[in-house]
C-alpha cells in the first residue's frame, strides 16, 4: 500500500461552489458581509486564524452552490488584495482566479468624510487606487485620502 | 496647429481641482491670463451667461468672478446664499444643477460640501468652474497664485517658497504645494508643530522627489527664501476657542523680516489677513497681496473664455 501523507483538512470540502482563500484572519467576517449570506441555505463553512506559510494566519471562506459577480470579486480584492478565488465543480478546482485591485472602485467603498456631497445626497462613490500595498484611495469627490484602516464598504 | 485648434483641451471643460491641470495645462492657462491682462476683449463674452450659485457666503470671489464675466462682455445670474434658493425646499444638488444649466453657458459654484463641486460637473452638460467646495479645493484661487509667482518672479522654475501660518487646514497651502510640485519648487513649511502640514501632503511631495523642509520660526529660513506665502490662522476651524488663542499670534510678521530675507522676497498672502501681517509692510516692495488679489480677474477672464472655446 502506497503510503500517503494525509492532509487533514481544516473545512469540510464541498462539490460545486467558491473557496475564497489566504484572506487576512482580521477581514475574514468583512468579506462574509460581502457576500450577504443572509438568507442561503447551501453550506457555508468558515475557519480563521489557519496556518499559512506566506501569510501566517489566514481564513478560509467555502460557500456551496455559489459562484461570485465581478463585483463581489472586486470588493473582496479590497479587503483582502492577497486573495484567491477557487471555483469548485465536482469536488475539483475548475478555476483559480487571484482577486486584483482594479485602478478605479465605483460604489463599492463609503466616503470616511461626513461632509463629503457622497454622504449627502444619493450619488454613487468613485475612488481611485493610489497605492496598492498598503492600500491607500482617494475620493474623487472630496479628494479625501483613506487607508485601509479607513475603509468601510457600502 | 493642432495645439490651438483644440484649444489645448479647455473647450467644454470642467475647472474643479488642482490636480487636473498637467504642467502643460498650467503653463497654457497662464499665457491666456497674460493675453487677458494686456489686450482684453470686451466683446469676447457677448451674449454669455454665466450662473454665479453661491451657496456659502464670499465676497471677493463672487466679485471677482461677477466681474472678470462682465468685462468680457457676458452676463451673470445667481444668487449670493443658499437661503433664497429651493435647496431650502429639500431640493438636490443634482436637481439644481440640471435646471441651473438650462439658463446658462457656464456654472460657478461655491459650495459649503466637499466634493459638491465634482458632483455639478458629473450633473452639468454645460462647463462647472468650482470657486470652493467646503475645505477642498479652491482652484481659481491657486491659478491666480501661480500667475502672481509667475509675474512678480519671471519664473516659476526652482524657486524656495515658503508657506507660513495654518498648514494643516488651509486648503490654498495644500492646492499651490501640489501645482508648485510641477516647477521643481523647494518648499519650507513653517507653522506651529500642532498646525504642520499633512502627511498626505508631505507622502505625495516625497513621491514626486520635491524637497522640502518643516521649521516653526521664519527666521530659521527666510534667508533663503524667494516667496513667502502667508496665511490666516481661521478660527473657524477650531472646535476649541481655548485653542485658538494659543495660535492666533503665532505669527506677526513686520518689517523686521526684511532684515533676514532676500531683497526680492515677495511676500503673498490669499486674504483676507487678521493680524499676521503688519500693514507697515503694506508699502514695501516685496508685498504683492493686493496685486495678487487683482491677478484673480486675468485669470478667471482666461479661464472662463477658454471654457467657453472663446480663445482660438
Amino acid at each position: 500500500m502506497k503510503q500517503a501523507i494525509k492532509k487533514e483538512l481544516k473545512v469540510p470540502a464541498i462539490k460545486e461552489g467558491t473557496v475564497i482563500d489566504h484572506i487576512p484572519s482580521r477581514v475574514t467576517f468583512k468579506v462574509m458581509r460581502i457576500l450577504d449570506l443572509k438568507e442561503f441555505e447551501h453550506p457555508i463553512s468558515v475557519a480563521l486564524n489557519l496556518k499559512s506559510k506566506s501569510m501566517g494566519h489566514k481564513g478560509i471562506i467555502k460557500v456551496g452552490s455559489r459562484f461570485l459577480t465581478e463585483d463581489e470579486v472586486n470588493k473582496i480584492a479590497i479587503l483582502a488584495p492577497n486573495a484567491t478565488v477557487n471555483i469548485i465543480k465536482g469536488y475539483g478546482v475548475k478555476e483559480k482566479i487571484n482577486v486584483q485591485l482594479p485602478d478605479k472602485v465605483i460604489n463599492i467603498i463609503k466616503c470616511s468624510n461626513p461632509n463629503c456631497i457622497t454622504n449627502q445626497e444619493k450619488v454613487k462613490t468613485h475612488f481611485s487606487i493610489i497605492n496598492k500595498a498598503p492600500l491607500k484611495v482617494i475620493c474623487r469627490h472630496c479628494e479625501r485620502v483613506m487607508e485601509e484602516s479607513d475603509i468601510t464598504l457600502i | 496647429m493642432i495645439f490651438l485648434m483644440d484649444n489645448n483641451g479647455f473647450k467644454g471643460r470642467d475647472i474643479i481641482s488642482i490636480r487636473d491641470f498637467s504642467k502643460k495645462d498650467l503653463l497654457y492657462l497662464l499665457s491666456i491670463a497674460k493675453r487677458m491682462e494686456q489686450s482684453p476683449d470686451t466683446s469676447l463674452l457677448n451674449n454669455k451667461i454665466a450662473s454665479l450659485l453661491f451657496f456659502e457666503p464670499s465676497t471677493r470671489t463672487r466679485l471677482s468672478f461677477d466681474s472678470a464675466f462682465k468685462k468680457l462682455g457676458g452676463k451673470t445670474i445667481g444668487f449670493a446664499q443658499a437661503e433664497v434658493t429651493s435647496v431650502k425646499k429639500g431640493e438636490t444638488l443634482w436637481d439644481t444643477i440640471k435646471m441651473v444649466e438650462q439658463y446658462s453657458d457656464v456654472i460657478i459654484m461655491r459650495h459649503y460640501i466637499e466634493g459638491a463641486a465634482r458632483l455639478a460637473a458629473e450633473a452639468a452638460s454645460i462647463p462647472v468652474l468650482n470657486a470652493g467646495d467646503g475645505a477642498n479645493q479652491h482652484p481659481t484661487q491657486t491659478l491666480l497664485d501661480l500667475y502672481t509667482i509667475l509675474k512678480e518672479k519671471g519664473t516659476l522654475e526652482g524657486l524656495n517658497i515658503g508657506f507660513l501660518g495654518d498648514l494643516k487646514y488651509g486648503r490654498t497651502v495644500h492646492s499651490l504645494a501640489i501645482a508648485l510640485s510641477h516647477f521643481n519648487a523647494k518648499m519650507f513649511f513653517i507653522s506651529p508643530k500642532a498646525l504642520s502640514m499633512p502627511k498626505d501632503y508631505l507622502d505625495e511631495l516625497k513621491g514626486k522627489n520635491i524637497k522640502f523642509t518643516e521649521a516653526e520660526d521664519v527666521a530659521e529660513v527666510s534667508k533663503q527664501l524667494d516667496v513667502l506665502y502667508v496665511t490666516r490662522i481661521q478660527k473657524e476651524r477650531f472646535a476649541d476657542a481655548l485653542e485658538y488663542e494659543k495660535y492666533k499670534n503665532a505669527y506677526k510678521l513686520d518689517k523686521s523680516l526684511l532684515k533676514i530675507s532676500k531683497k526680492d522676497l515677495i511676500i503673498m498672502h490669499p486674504l483676507p489677513r487678521v493680524g499676521e501681517i503688519n500693514p507697515e509692510l503694506d508699502d514695501t516692495k516685496n508685498a504683492v497681496y493686493f496685486r495678487q488679489a487683482g491677478n484673480g480677474i486675468p485669470v478667471r477672464q482666461a479661464l472662463l473664455a477658454l471654457v467657453l472655446g472663446k480663445i482660438k
